[in-house]
């Protein structure tokens, strides 16, 4: 039983997912307020019950998992976030002919394949709690199938992820039948037995770049702005968080753990793509006029910084990563629902950055909160989103690689420009048509959490998470 | 005490946030007239002949980063010339600023908490923290509050300033990583292997330079100057720029004196061209505060100049031409805005002949062109004769280029002068401008006051930073330039040589 005590969190999802799925059909669309709130419950269950040491350390089920303080970590964050995008949707599909509450249900499984993902020790059970994860996504992108931008998010999003999991298969294969197993230690005792051989190279970098993929990292980030465009905003704001906090550390435990020995293979691929992401992620997110779009670059932008602490290596590059990704999620999560609040008179979402002009005369708090974000996101002190990038850039000094981090701080003057415009178009030009008021209070409530957590105020947050982080990553080595 | 200071301008900067227009005046005035009263504790409390690092406070707050604060003898002065004119800064701004009030009130109260920060840091990421955060400010005060080109500016300022900063955060990693310490007196201490100190030297100085600023990286400063709304002006020439010059005080010299020292050359020929070159861009401005932003950039140069000449004269003349030029440039943009609010024009061709109508306005704005110019009995006149005597015992070239740049200082404030206060008014309005108003003679006599103090008894402000100019020279002992100009003791056997040693 210890086993499945261990999987307390992923059972509670699981099995309630499954039963509110039944809810969900047979209450329509007079069961939404009741599902999602359950769903969110069911989310928040799933955090509580990660609390505590690891009941059952060490690889469970032949070693296709392991709940060590890593995954939990991961889905410490995941969760909440996941409970956040369902929150974010509150009143907001309503207004179409959708049935709104199986979206909460596929965020709840979404959820279970990510974690999954962060657990995994074996290519099987990363492959199935990445589908998991994606499967979800897809309905979720084309969310209102009805809307043309949509609709073209999801295929496009189910075509190119359909493709890299094509990729991230045959790396797999490969990497089976290279080494005769799927086993994360496996392969790393296969490749510690000398120089790789081609067919473990070609693995290598499938796995990857299937991983990728779904990190949004360049050069496989084609699909990041047009999703995320197209898809609904809440679904957006989801996309946004925690799924790329699961490929990042999944990415981070298969080069650590399955990698291990060719970490000489890897951080070159990890070097070149975090850079790639930053650069593009920065210069890209120029002449963008809608929001969206600009904080689709900016989450590839702000990945590849955490990819520099992966570069770094080491407990402390992953204990970085981690620290990045935690105040990342807490960011975009605040600036997405920002945007979630930018509706016309008739309430219609608007998504142009135009729009935004003169909002802190109109709207100040709201104005306000928006300013924070951008700034924690450029990574400018005192904001909190300073912090990580610190971090990251302290790991690859210390591991040597000063080159790396002084071309990747280079990039922040890059992205610095375009969220000082945003900055510049809410405070400095003139007022634009007024938005329509949003009450949502628990929304409201959680945008003051999120803006309180990157004011100056969350370097008290800096002792108990890094030492959280520190032990986290410390159960990878 | 320090935290006090600290904490005063930043918890009024959200009360005012939340007020009137009228309310938030008041509550910036009142606050900015606190923490001048309590730097005038700070420094009746600072014991000169004390320990170095008096008012310490220790608090580890934050995993590898520390709440630690602390202030040395060149920190008390700077701090001091910051809360000097932070009141006068929220009273030029009184009627000046009709929109969006309070905002502006906050912005100013956050910059001056971030100022004070700056200096009083003792912790490296801390440092670092109050350094960059102080763009934000500025930022929004040039772009909400400037002139017509204030986005452009705002952006200039914002970018240039990060670029700048950025390669310095690189390089404080890598002496955290090797010094296993972010406690800045340690550091002060520790020596670096001479091959890294080149490039931390080149890192910190990208930083520096900029902010100071440096030729050619002084771009920015005649767009933030000209854009920026007068009471911003005052605290970018005031106390902003200060802080690259105390950058190279409390880093880059003590940090890494080898690497300063290698690249004293590379100091003294920006600083030269700066202090030539600009004072000709000077002279041919149309634009008041353009006229006064590269005149700063004059006087600035007159500052690296003296700290890299790395002796007892040159690094405490440094200091007070820093303090100088923060009161009388301040003063003087202070002057222009007096002006700008009557008539809603910079261009110098627009005035002339204030002296009639204004007699008031031309006394002051006369005592500051002579004290911007450097006549003795003056604020500038201590600093700028000390560097230059320090410049003089490393190289007389560099002191033959830099008494050019005085020279040429005269003719350009001298010229602007006349052009403004003499002559014929060429326009009826500018004829029929008032006087200064009480509101104004509050905002200038007590930096016309402070102007005499520093040019009769400087002593007042050498003294506190005199010990500690005196451990940076032991710390920069084996590196200081012999210089060509220091007399050398004759070997004493021949007679004729006795009078000259004896005089020595």
């Amino acid at each position: 039983m210890g086993r499945f005590a261990a999987l307390l969190p992923e059972l509670i999802l699981s099995i309630g997912g499954t039963v509110l799925m039944m809810v969900a059909a047979f209450t329509g669309r007079r069961g939404t307020g009741l599902v999602s709130w359950l769903s969110v419950a069911l989310l928040l269950a799933a955090t509580v019950a990660l609390i505590g040491a690891p009941s059952h350390a060490g690889p469970i089920f032949d070693g296709l998992v392991t709940e060590d303080l890593f995954a939990s970590f991961g889905r410490a964050i995941m969760y909440p976030a996941a409970a956040i995008a369902i929150i974010a949707a509150h009143g907001w599909f309503e207004r179409g002919t959708e049935h709104a509450s199986e979206y909460a249900v596929l965020i709840v499984f979404s959820a279970v394949g990510m974690g999954v993902m962060v657990s995994a020790t074996s290519l099987i059970s990363l492959y199935v709690g990445l589908e998991l994860q994606s499967l979800a996504g897809y309905v979720l992108a084309s969310y209102r199938r009805r809307d043309e931008r949509s609709a073209e998010a999801g295929l496009k999003y189910f075509v190119l992820g359909a493709l890299a999991s094509g990729i991230l298969l045959y790396g797999i294969s490969l990497l089976y039948g290279f080494t005769g197993t799927t086993n994360f230690t496996g392969i790393a005792a296969a490749f510690a037995r000398g120089a790789p051989s081609l067919g473990l190279l070609f693995g290598l970098v499938f796995l990857l770049a299937g991983l990728a993929f779904k990190a949004s990292v360049v050069p496989f980030h084609m699909w990041t702005p047009d999703v995320y465009e197209g898809a609904p905003t809440p679904v957006t704001t989801f996309f946004a968080s925690a799924p790329k906090v699961a490929a990042v550390l999944l990415a981070t435990r298969v080069c650590v753990v399955a990698l291990a020995p060719a970490t000489d293979a890897w951080r070159q691929i990890v070097i070149f793509a975090a850079l790639a992401s930053i650069f593009l992620g920065a210069v890209a997110a120029y002449g963008q006029t809608n929001i969206k779009r600009l904080l689709a670059y900016s989450s590839i932008n702000n990945v590849g910084f955490a990819l520099v602490g992966l570069a770094a290596g080491g407990p402390k590059g992953a204990s970085a990563v981690l620290f990045y990704m935690a105040v990342y999620v807490v960011m975009t999560i605040g600036a997405f629902l920002c945007v979630l609040w930018m509706r016309d008179a008739e309430g219609r979402p608007v998504e142009s950055i135009e729009s935004l002009s003169g909002l802190s005369q109109r709207q100040p708090g709201f104005a306000f909160a928006l300013f924070m974000f951008m700034f924690s996101l450029a990574g400018v002190p005192p904001m909190f989103g300073f912090w990580p990038k610190l971090l990251v850039f302290t790991a690859a000094v210390d591991a040597g690689y000063v080159a790396l981090a002084v071309a990747a701080i280079l990039g922040t003057v890059i992205g610095a420009y375009y969220y000082l415009r945003i900055v510049k178009v809410m405070y400095m030009d003139e007022p634009a048509a007024p938005y329509a008021r949003v009450r949502e209070p628990v929304q409201t409530l959680l945008v003051i959490i999120a803006a309180l957590i990157v004011s100056p105020l969350g370097y008290l947050l800096i002792s108990p998470l890094s030492n959280l982080t520190d032990r986290a990553a410390g159960s990878l080595f | 005490m320090l935290s006090l200071l600290i904490a005063v301008p930043l918890i009024a900067g959200v009360i005012v946030l939340f007020m009137s227009a009228w309310g938030a005046r008041w509550v910036a005035l009142i606050a900015t007239l606190v923490d001048l009263l309590l730097g005038i504790a700070l420094w009746a409390n600072y014991d000169p002949n004390g320990p170095q690092w008096q008012f310490v406070e220790r608090q580890p707050i934050a995993g590898m980063m520390g709440w630690n604060l602390g202030i040395d003898g060149i920190a008390l002065v700077l701090i001091m010339l910051s809360v000097f004119l932070m009141p006068i800064c929220i009273g030029a701004s009184w009627r000046a600023i009709e929109k969006r009030v309070p905002e502006y009130m906050a912005a100013f109260l956050l910059m001056e908490a971030l100022m004070l920060g700056v200096f009083a840091a003792q912790d490296l990421f801390l440092f670092y923290v109050f350094f960059e955060g102080g763009l934000i400010p500025m930022y929004l005060i040039i772009g909400i509050w400037g002139g017509a080109e204030r986005i452009k500016a705002s952006y200039k300022f914002f970018l240039y300033t990060l670029l700048g900063s950025v390669l310095m955060l690189i390089a404080m990693l890598y002496m955290v990583l090797s010094a296993h310490t972010n406690f800045i007196p340690d550091l002060m201490a520790y020596n670096f292997p001479v091959g890294a100190q080149k490039w931390l030297w080149l890192a910190f100085f990208a930083s520096f330079a900029v902010k100071m600023p440096m030729w050619p990286v002084h771009t920015w400063l005649p767009d933030a100057h000209v854009q920026a709304p007068t009471a911003g002006s005052v605290i970018l020439a005031g106390v902003l720029l200060k802080m690259g010059g105390y950058g190279f005080i409390r880093f880059s010299l003590p940090m890494f004196p080898q690497g300063s020292a290698e690249f004293i050359p590379l100091v003294f020929v920006l600083s030269g061209i700066a202090v030539v070159y600009t004072s000709l861009v000077a002279l041919v401005q149309k634009d008041m505060k353009k006229l006064i932003a590269y005149s700063s950039v004059a006087h600035m140069a007159f500052v690296t100049f003296g700290l890299f000449a790395m002796n007892r004269q040159g690094i405490e003349g440094a200091m007070l031409v820093m303090l100088g030029h923060g009161l009388v440039s301040g003063a003087l943009f202070l002057c222009v805005g007096v002006v700008y609010d009557r008539l809603h024009t910079r261009e110098i061709a627009a005035y002339g002949g204030l002296s009639d109508n204004m007699p008031g306005y031309a006394l002051l704005f006369m005592i500051f062109t002579m004290a911007s110019v450097g006549l003795p009995g003056l604020s500038n006149f201590p600093g700028e004769f000390l560097s230059s005597v320090g410049i003089y015992h490393v190289s007389s070239w560099a002191a033959i280029v830099a008494t050019i740049g005085i020279i040429l200082g005269a003719a350009y404030m001298l010229y602007l002068y006349w052009r403004i206060c003499f002559g014929v008014a060429r326009t009826a309005e500018a004829a029929a401008m008032k006087d200064l108003d009480v509101r104004e003679w509050w905002l200038l006599a007590p930096i016309a006051l402070a102007a005499f103090w520093m040019g009769i008894y400087p002593e007042s402000f050498i003294r506190p930073i005199r010990n500690d100019v005196g451990r940076l020279l032991t710390r920069l002992e084996t590196v200081a330039p012999a210089g060509d100009s220091r007399l050398t003791l004759g070997k004493g056997a021949q007679h004729e040589h006795m009078d000259m040693g004896a005089m020595h």
